[in-house]
């Protein structure tokens, strides 16, 4: 195998993995964080906006996690830069 | 396939590049700009109110009521950057409708602009509120070993602020577009309007967390007195 084809698969199966676990994480964190406002807000309906507030913000929190995995999958299957250093090279000679 | 518009460069001269983001944003800019111009022109106290008046008037005073509820008491004094935040990433999300049309927020170069403006607007404000002397020692709390921390957290926070907004734009448009290859029919429409509820709900998270900051910097250390003073209505932590 030459190092294109390395590249390629390595990115491709890293790719699948980062976006794979990096969903499987946060989504159990908001999962939790989710279950735990719904029961403070069947305990006190007059705090709700207060954790309805705080909830969203939380969530973007742990969502922006999920995000970062995204744009890194993203990137290794776009706009991967070893990909295209190799390129580069193979093309320069 | 694209991954931000930053690479469609619709013009080009020498050095100069102008590329579709660029377009997208001045286009954003001066519609906003002259639909607020045209109608602030004619306000009314008194009498019939316009209808565009008092739907400007709906969003100004829910976006200054958020600002209150986040524990900045002078709403007014941070109403004119963080409403230009929200309503500029709310207006770039929500014209999406249209066909063509690709958010110049799902592009890193328009949210890292974004984040470094709450970067530099976080020290300004506070900086005004507390003095230089005032805001530095906010960086010293609790402790002292939690200054190299609390400067790291800085950093961070604006590289997820800028981050996050990309990440859920640039991934709206290109679930769009790749669905658009596999199932063209009714599907891509139920995510666009999904995008538009993530687009609304980011730029609120946007515009709540650099509130959030600014009021974790402008809050004035009270003197410790016996009688604990009443604690402010809802102060949320800051994030990180």
């Amino acid at each position: 195998m030459d190092s294109n084809t390395v590249i390629a698969v390595v990115s491709i199966a890293t790719a699948g993995l980062t976006i794979g676990i990096g969903c499987m994480c946060p989504a159990l964190g908001e999962g939790r964080a989710v279950a735990t406002a719904l029961s403070s807000l069947a305990q006190q309906p007059d705090a709700s906006a207060t954790i309805t507030r705080t909830l969203f913000v939380g969530l973007a929190m742990i969502e922006s996690l999920a995000i970062y995995c995204f744009v890194v999958s993203m990137i290794l299957i776009f706009a991967n830069p070893f990909w295209s250093h190799v390129i580069a090279q193979t093309g320069g000679k | 396939m694209n991954l931000t518009s930053d690479q469609v460069v619709l013009w080009h001269y020498g050095f100069l590049k102008l590329n579709e983001t660029i377009v997208t944003t001045w286009a954003m800019m001066i519609v906003m700009a002259l639909g607020a111009k045209l109608i602030t022109r004619r306000l009314a106290t008194e009498g019939r109110i316009s209808r565009w008046q008092g739907a400007l008037e709906i969003i100004v005073t829910a976006i200054e009521k958020q600002i209150k509820d986040v524990g900045l008491d002078q709403a007014e004094k941070y109403l004119p950057f963080l409403g230009t935040l929200f309503l500029f990433v709310a207006s770039c999300s929500l014209c999406i409708v249209i066909p063509g049309y690709k958010p110049p927020t799902g592009s890193l170069s328009t949210t890292a602009a974004l984040a470094l403006c709450v970067f530099v607007a976080v020290p300004f404000f506070g900086i005004g509120e507390q003095g230089v002397v005032g805001y530095l020692k906010t960086y010293t709390k609790p402790t002292i070993i939690m200054l190299p921390f609390n400067i790291i957290s800085e950093l961070s926070r604006t590289l997820a602020l800028a981050i996050r907004l990309f990440g859920n734009m640039m991934s709206g448009v290109m679930i769009v577009g790749i669905l658009l290859t596999i199932t063209p029919f009714i599907f891509p429409i139920v995510m666009t309007a999904l995008g538009l509820l993530t687009g609304m709900v980011q730029a609120y998270i946007f515009s709540i967390l650099s509130a959030v900051y600014i009021a974790a910097a402008t809050r004035v250390s009270k003197p410790k007195s016996g009688l604990q003073s009443q604690p402010g209505p809802n102060h949320l932590k800051p994030a990180h």
